[in-house]
C-alpha cells in the first residue's frame, strides 16, 4: 500500500506537487517510465482501505452524520482537513466577491471523494471560439486527446453506454465498463422528458461495474512498457467490482470506484521509483540562472520547517488555484510578478461550473413496493446537453450548454430526510404523520443542472498583498463575475427541471425563479474550478503550450484544472486526467530529446 | 475469469472478508491512537512539534480533530445541554410525533430525545439558535400545558397534549399566538423524524432495504416497473 516515506534521496528526475488526479496521474505515468519521482502533498498520509467508513449509518455518527462547516458533505465524507475552509489555510475575496474553494488536505487530494462523474469533451468543446467567437479555443482538439481518454478510461474503469451524441463523444468498443441497471426514478424519467425532446442515456462514472481484466488491459494500455504492464497488472488484482452499497463519497475500501489513492498512487508505488512525502505545503518553485526550474521549497508541517528539493523537472498539480499561487508566490528577478507568468496571466480566467437545481415530489413513486435503489450511489443515468442547434441559432440566449444530473429514490434514511413534509401534508403529525412518511418516501426527486461558464476578464486570482496562512504563505485573494450567459442558462435549467417534473405529473418544490441570478451557485461552489494557467499557442496570451509546458520555463509542467482553456459542463476530472498523461508524454520525449 | 487463471483474484467474498479485516485494522488502531492524549483534545489544526527540525513519525490515520475524524468509530464528544427535565418534555413531544403503532415503536423508545440534545448542543452556530428555539419551546409547552390544564406537557393526557398540537402543529394555520410555537413544533418533527427514520425501527418502517453488499445490481422488479407503467 501507498506509504509515506522520507526522502530516500535528496535530488529527483521529477518534483510532482500534489497527488490528486493530476499529481497521481503524472506520478504513476512518470514511475512507469523509470523516472525517480518525488510526490509532494500538502495533506497527511491517507489509505482508504483502512479509514474508509464502509456499510456505516448516519446513527453511528455524531449529528446522523450531516454536513458541518468542519465536514461540509457530511460526517462520513472522505474528505480530510478540508472543505470550504481549510484550518489555518485562509483566502480572501475582494469586495462583492464570495467565491467559495474548496480544498482538501490528504494524500490523493478531492479524488477520494468526488463525485466520479467521466464524461469526456467533445470536439466542440476543444474550439468554443471557432464555433461561437467567445472565450478561447484550446490548443489541441478531441482527436489529440481521444488516445489519451481511451486509456485512462480502461486505466481507471469507466461504465457507460455506447451512445455516441454530438458533442458527446462515446468510446471505442471494450474501453469501458457496462452501465449498470437504470432505476426506476431514471427509468420515469427517460420516459416522461422523451416528448420534451430530452434524451436521458447512461451516465459514464468512474466506478467499477465488473473487475477489471488484469490479463490483458496492462497490455493494451502500455504496449511497449513491462514494468507498467507488471504494476498496473498487479494493481489490477487488488481492485473489486462494486458491492451496490455504501457511498462513494466516503471513498471505497475495496477499490471499485477511481481514487488516486486506490489507482494510481499503488502501482505508482510499486515500481520502487515514488517517493511520497506528506504534510509538504510548497510554496515556491526555485529557478537557476538560466532560467530553469531546479525544485521546490516546502514548509513541513510537521516540523514548521522549511525544507528545499531539487529535481531536473517540477510538476504542480496542486489543484487549479493552489498551482496558480504557488507560481504567484515564485518571484524572482526574472519573473517579478511570478514564474512562468510573462503573460501575466496566472490566475486570470479562473471558472467554475454553473449549478442550478430543484427538487420535486412525484405521486407516481409514493408506496412502491421496496426495493434496493442504492445502486452505484452516483447517477446511472443523466441528461447530456441537446439543444446545439437551437444554441447556434442564437434562439435560447445563452451561448453554452449543461447537462443535467438527477436521482431520487428509496435511499437510506438519512438527517433532513422528511424537512418540508409538513407543507406536503398540512403540518402533520402522530399517527397520520407515520402513514405520510411511509407514503412519501421515495417519491422525491432532484434535479442538479452543471453547465459551461465563458472565461472572462473579471473572475481570477491573485495574491492578496497582506495575509498569510499559518505556514506564512501568502493568500489567494478571489475575484468573480457570471455574466448573463451563465444567469440565463441557470434560469433555463430550472425552467426545464420544473418542466420536467410536471411532464412526470410532480409538482416543483419551491418557486421557479425566473432570473437566474437567484438560482445559480457561488462560484467555486460546484468545486470545478478551472483556468488560472491556461494553455494556448501564443505565449503573450497563454501560460502553458499545448502539453501543459510553461513558454517560459521549459521545465515546469502543470498538471491540474489549471490547465483548462475553456470549462465545458463536462466534469473535469477525467479530462485532467487524459491531459495530463499526455503531459508526461511529453516531459519524457522532452527528456530524451535533450530539451529540458 | 482472466484473474482467475493467475495472481490472487479477489472474488467477492474475500472483498468483504478484506472489508472485515480493514474494519478490525482501523479499530485496533484505534485504540491506538486514542491512548494518546491528543485524540480527546479540542480542534488545534495542527499539532506543532515543539523541536523545530526533529523528525516525527508520519502521521498514520485521522487525528481525531472536527475535521479528520476518526470515520470508522465516531466520536460525539461535546457535552449536552438539556436537563432531565427538558428531555422529558422532549419526549413526550416526540411520541405525540411519532407515537407507536402496529408497525414500529414510538420515538422515544429508540433515542430521539438523546439525538435532539445532541443536536442542540452542538458546538455550531446554527445549534446555539437552535437551543433557544427548543428550550423557549419546552418552557412554552409547559406554561401553556399549565395555563389551559394545570399541569406539565409530559403529565397532561394525551387529549389535552393533542388539543395543544393541533393549535402549533401547521405554521400557516397557525393563530398569531402560536407563530413561535409554530415554528419550535416543526423543528422538533424534522428532528424527530431523523432521529426515527434513522433508527433500525425507523428504517424498517419505511421498508428501507439497501446498504447490503450485492454480487449484482438488478434495478427495479417487475412490479415496480408495473406499477409506473414502464413494464
Amino acid at each position: 500500500m501507498v506509504q509515506a516515506s522520507p526522502k530516500s534521496q535528496t535530488s529527483y528526475d521529477v518534483i510532482v506537487v500534489g497527488s490528486g488526479a493530476g499529481g497521481g496521474m503524472a506520478a504513476y505515468q512518470l514511475a512507469v517510465a523509470g523516472l525517480k519521482v518525488l510526490v509532494l502533498e500538502a495533506g497527511r498520509s491517507y489509505d482508504p482501505v483502512r479509514e474508509t467508513p464502509m456499510f456505516k449509518l448516519p446513527r453511528h455518527a455524531p449529528l446522523l452524520g450531516a454536513g458541518t462547516k468542519h465536514k461540509p458533505f457530511g460526517f462520513y465524507d472522505a474528505t480530510v482537513d478540508g472543505g470550504w475552509e481549510v484550518p489555518g489555510e485562509p483566502y480572501t475575496n475582494a469586495p462583492g466577491t464570495d467565491f467559495k474553494w474548496w480544498r482538501a488536505r490528504m494524500l490523493g487530494g478531492r479524488t477520494n471523494h468526488w463525485g466520479r462523474i467521466s464524461l469526456r469533451m467533445g470536439e466542440y468543446d476543444f474550439k468554443p471560439k471557432t464555433r461561437d467567437g467567445l472565450g478561447a479555443d484550446w490548443p489541441l482538439g478531441y482527436e489529440d486527446l481521444a488516445p489519451y481518454y481511451d486509456r485512462t478510461e480502461m486505466l481507471i474503469g469507466v461504465y457507460g453506454g455506447d451512445d455516441d451524441l454530438e458533442n458527446t463523444p462515446g468510446s471505442p468498443a471494450g474501453v469501458l465498463q457496462p452501465a449498470p441497471a437504470p432505476r426506476a426514478t431514471e427509468l420515469l424519467t427517460k420516459k416522461h422528458a422523451a416528448p420534451l425532446g430530452i434524451p436521458v442515456i447512461p451516465a459514464h462514472l468512474a466506478i467499477m461495474t465488473q473487475r477489471q481484466d488484469a490479463t490483458t488491459l496492462p497490455q493494451k494500455i502500455h504496449p511497449d512498457n513491462p514494468l507498467a504492464q507488471r504494476v498496473l497488472a498487479q494493481s489490477m488484482r487488488q481492485r473489486a467490482a462494486c458491492l451496490w452499497a455504501t457511498p462513494c463519497g466516503w471513498g471505497c475500501s475495496v477499490k471499485a470506484n477511481f481514487q488516486s489513492t486506490t489507482v494510481l498512487l499503488p502501482p505508482a508505488m510499486m515500481t520502487g521509483n515514488v517517493d511520497i512525502v506528506p504534510n509538504a505545503m510548497v510554496r515556491e518553485v526555485t529557478l537557476d540562472a538560466s532560467g530553469k526550474a531546479t525544485g521546490v521549497h516546502y514548509i513541513d508541517k510537521l516540523t514548521r520547517t522549511d525544507r528545499e528539493v531539487k529535481a531536473r523537472v517540477v510538476v504542480l498539480a496542486a489543484s487549479a488555484c493552489e498551482s496558480a499561487r504557488i507560481m504567484l508566490n515564485s518571484r524572482s528577478a526574472q519573473f517579478p510578478n511570478g514564474i512562468a507568468n510573462s503573460s501575466g496571466l496566472v490566475g486570470k480566467y479562473l471558472m467554475d461550473t454553473v449549478g442550478a437545481g430543484i427538487g420535486g415530489q412525484i405521486p407516481a413513486l409514493e408506496n412502491l413496493p421496496p426495493h434496493n435503489t442504492d445502486g452505484a450511489s452516483g447517477m446511472h443515468m443523466y441528461v447530456p446537453w441537446w439543444q446545439y442547434k437551437e444554441q447556434l441559432a442564437g434562439k435560447l440566449g445563452f451561448a453554452r450548454g449543461y447537462h443535467i444530473e438527477f436521482g431520487g429514490g428509496r435511499g437510506m434514511p438519512g438527517p433532513g430526510i422528511f424537512s418540508g413534509l409538513e407543507s406536503h401534508t398540512n403540518g402533520a403529525y402522530g399517527q397520520r404523520f407515520k402513514e405520510e412518511a411511509r407514503r412519501y418516501y421515495g417519491s422525491f426527486m432532484y434535479f442538479d443542472g452543471r453547465g459551461e461558464m465563458i472565461p472572462n476578464e473579471e473572475s481570477y486570482c491573485e495574491i492578496d498583498p497582506t495575509v498569510v496562512d499559518q505556514w506564512g504563505i501568502p493568500v489567494l485573494r478571489f475575484h468573480w463575475k457570471w455574466s448573463e450567459h451563465e444567469t440565463k442558462q441557470a434560469a433555463h435549467m430550472v425552467k426545464t427541471f420544473a418542466q420536467m417534473i410536471e411532464a412526470m405529473g410532480g409538482t416543483v418544490q419551491g418557486t421557479v425563479q425566473t432570473d437566474g441570478s437567484k438560482v445559480i451557485a457561488n462560484g467555486g461552489q460546484i468545486i470545478h474550478e478551472v483556468g488560472t494557467c491556461r494553455m494556448g499557442t501564443d505565449p503573450r496570451t497563454s501560460v502553458l503550450n499545448e502539453y501543459c509546458q510553461s513558454w517560459d520555463v521549459k521545465n515546469l509542467f502543470v498538471t491540474d484544472g489549471s490547465v483548462f482553456v475553456s470549462n465545458a459542463d463536462k466534469n473535469p476530472t477525467l479530462s485532467i486526467l487524459a491531459l495530463a498523461w499526455r503531459t508526461c508524454d511529453h516531459i519524457m520525449a522532452e527528456l530524451q530529446r535533450g530539451n529540458i | 475469469m482472466h484473474d482467475d487463471e493467475q495472481g490472487q483474484p479477489i472474488d467477492r467474498r474475500e472483498a468483504l472478508k478484506t472489508l472485515a479485516a480493514a474494519a478490525a485494522a482501523a479499530t485496533a488502531l484505534d485504540g491506538i491512537t486514542a491512548s494518546t492524549a491528543d485524540a480527546q483534545q479540542p480542534v488545534t489544526p495542527r499539532r506543532p512539534l515543539p523541536v523545530a527540525g526533529a523528525a516525527p513519525a508520519p502521521a498514520v490515520g485521522p487525528r481525531g480533530t472536527p475535521t479528520d475524524p476518526d470515520l470508522i468509530t465516531p466520536k460525539s464528544p461535546w457535552p449536552r445541554l438539556l436537563s432531565a427535565q427538558e428531555l422529558i418534555t422532549v419526549a413526550a413531544l416526540c411520541d405525540m410525533i411519532i407515537p407507536a403503532d402496529a408497525k414500529s415503536p414510538a420515538a422515544s423508545t429508540v433515542g430521539v430525545p438523546a439525538y435532539i440534545d445532541e443536536y442542540v448542543s452542538a458546538p455550531y452556530d446554527w445549534a446555539e439558535r437552535a437551543l433557544v428555539r427548543v428550550r423557549g419551546g419546552l418552557t412554552w409547552l409547559d406554561v401553556e400545558s399549565g395555563k389551559r390544564f394545570g399541569r406539565r406537557f409530559s403529565a397532561a393526557t394525551v387529549a389535552q397534549r393533542t388539543a395543544i398540537c393541533d393549535d402549533i402543529c401547521y405554521l400557516p394555520k397557525a393563530g398569531p399566538a402560536f407563530q413561535a410555537a409554530a415554528r419550535f413544533f416543526d423543528m422538533i418533527r424534522d428532528l424527530t423524524a431523523s432521529g426515527f427514520y434513522t433508527s433500525d425501527a425507523g428504517m424498517k418502517d419505511l421498508q428501507y432495504v439497501g446498504n447490503v453488499p450485492l454480487a449484482k445490481f438488478d434495478g427495479p422488479p417487475p412490479e415496480v416497473l408495473r406499477k409506473l407503467g414502464l413494464a
